[in-house]
């Protein structure tokens, strides 16, 4: 103890008053000089979250980002950051009796969302699940590559984001880099996750996915229509999700899964319209959520038509 | 070591190696399992990628939606829908396509005009053979759903006649609970906007009435395995990395 005391104590006397005020001074001067200006160098490098960002910002960021991206893909992209409609909480049915497993859907999600093709990422998986075993995810299998589906004695569960109302990804975040939107959409803001992977660890769904590499998309297959909370194009070390097509949804239009699948399995709506194809079925037909003991309370439902 | 061991009364020496030697040897167990353990683990992580995957088994190759021109990913909207998203109008909130004719066969009356209905139930021969009656209970035939006079038209069990762009009702008679399902966006697909106008798909799009039960189809590819996905990034690493800033 008592050398750690004198080793402090020749510390501070070795810092004499001048050269700590000289060294304060320059700090201030530094700082002066990297902050000059409203949007200065140390104010862009540090970033600020997109949710504290003003209206104006937000602009700024979307024209940077849109010329940024046009000039690497070499055409016009659209990035919008179209607010959620108020009254509005979007529902996800998929009717599992008529799911054949055809995997139509994960190719249109990466159609449209501008997922890596190499590395492949994809942001629904299907699961092939024995009947025998009822809904028990240890008998799935998400690698079927049969002739031809459905498979006698088999059934099919696409799982993706099941948009959670009390989600555990976003809570584990450190940086609050992810966070439940007011219309129900789990989303993530690209510039300002770290890549700490721990909202993987804590999705019970496993429906997160981590740029492991530099995504590639080449331009002739970038869909330009894009929102920044969504499918505009991500880079290397983030984490992303499936957003209900974010940038449909908050225009009217049907997520494209529910549009590709071609035996009208996938359904979609407003959880808060009594009207709604959602209110429907969730009053009508048998309805189930996965993982219900894990409390996390999905606003994805699965149900059986017949 | 063993009590008669410690009975004929060992001198200190042997006490010392007595303790010596069972902590060495199990440092060397040790070690051997240490060494065992890490060799082991590095032929798993330099050996090829997923040995224990069958030949020919899914989920080795990358596939994107290019590999399936096929495939319309980006189908657009039909243009009664998008016309209908600007209008306000109550009653445009669902469009149908056009039902779906053989080619060149509607109207039928283009032949059945100058014939002869035959009302006896027969294996058709010289025209429509290409239909297989795969729907129900056997006695089904052509004049159940198809009306003998006016042709153009479908006829429902009361003897109403209806165009074939309202089959539906021709159907739901018999499938009422599907039906009913259908009329609240439950059955079937539908595309367009979830809080507006969007298309219906008549039943005939998807089942074919003559033989309905759905066909099986091929499945898009699995997924990359994890253990081949560095190798699918490892083709394109070079340009991809030169690509990008």
């Amino acid at each position: 103890m008592s050398r750690l005391r004198k080793d402090r104590d020749r510390a501070v006397r070795g810092v004499d008053r001048r050269s700590l005020l000289a060294g304060a001074g320059a700090f201030a001067l530094a700082s002066v000089a990297c902050g000059g200006g409203s949007r200065g160098t140390l104010e862009k490098l540090l970033g600020e979250r997109f949710q504290e960002l003003s209206p104006d910002q937000v602009r700024q960021r979307l024209d940077e980002l849109e010329r940024e991206l046009g000039s690497r893909f070499g055409t016009e992209v659209s990035v919008a950051a179209t607010p959620p409609m108020d009254g509005v909480v979007f529902g996800y049915g998929l009717d599992l009796s008529r799911c054949i497993g055809c995997r139509r859907c994960v190719y249109a999600c990466v159609y449209e969302n501008n997922q890596s093709r190499r590395p492949q990422i994809q942001w629904i998986r299907v699961l092939e699940m024995e009947k025998e075993h009822g809904v028990d995810l240890s008998y799935a299998d998400p690698y079927y590559e049969p002739e031809e589906v459905p498979e006698e004695g088999f059934y099919y569960i696409p799982v993706a984001c099941q948009q959670c109302r009390r989600p555990p990804c976003t809570k584990v975040c450190p940086v609050k880099a992810t966070w439940s939107e007011p219309d129900g959409i789990v989303v993530v803001d690209y510039d300002w996750c770290i890549g700490c992977r721990c909202c993987m660890a804590a999705c019970p769904y496993g429906a997160r996915r981590f740029n492991w590499a530099s995504p590639e998309l080449p331009a002739a297959e970038l869909n330009p229509n894009t929102h920044y909370l969504g499918n505009r194009p991500r880079v290397k070390g983030v984490v992303e999700k499936c957003t209900f097509c974010i940038h449909r949804v908050r225009e009217g239009r049907y997520p494209s899964c529910v549009e590709i699948c071609p035996v009208g399995a996938r359904k979609f709506g407003n959880l808060l319209d009594p009207t709604s194809e959602m209110r429907y079925l969730m009053s009508q037909k048998r309805v189930f959520v996965l993982k219900e003991e894990l409390n996390t309370q999905p606003r994805f439902y699965y149900f059986y038509a017949t | 070591m063993t009590e008669s061991d410690t009975s004929n009364g060992p001198g200190p020496e042997a006490q010392e190696r007595r303790e010596i030697l069972p902590e060495s040897s199990s440092l060397v167990i040790l070690l051997i399992l240490f060494f065992g353990i890490g060799l082991v683990s590095l032929a798993v992580i330099l050996g090829k990628p997923g040995e224990e995957v069958a030949e020919g088994a899914g989920g080795t190759r990358a596939f994107g939606p290019a590999d399936f021109p096929e495939l319309d990913f980006g189908e657009p909207l039909l243009e009664a829908v998008e016309a209908a998203r600007g209008s306000a109008e109550p009653d445009s909130t669902f469009r149908v396509p056009p039902p779906p004719f053989s080619e060149d066969l509607f109207p039928c009356s283009g032949c059945h005009a100058d014939m002869e209905p035959n009302l006896v139930r027969r294996a058709l021969e010289e025209m429509h053979d290409d239909i297989v009656l795969d729907h129900g209970p056997e006695e089904r035939w052509c004049f159940d759903c198809h009306n003998p006079g006016d042709r153009d038209r479908l006829r429902l069990i009361s003897g109403e006649l209806i165009e074939f762009d309202q089959s539906y009702r021709l159907c739901g008679q018999c499938h009422g609970t599907i039906f009913r399902d259908w009329r609240q966006g439950i059955h079937g697909r539908r595309r367009g906007y979830w809080n507006g106008p969007k298309s219906y798909l008549l039943c005939a799009h998807c089942h074919n009435p003559h033989a309905p039960r759905f066909r099986a189809v091929k499945p898009l590819p699995a997924p990359v395995r994890p253990d081949y996905l560095r190798q699918t990034v490892a083709d394109s690493g070079a340009e991809n990395a030169e690509a990008r800033p």
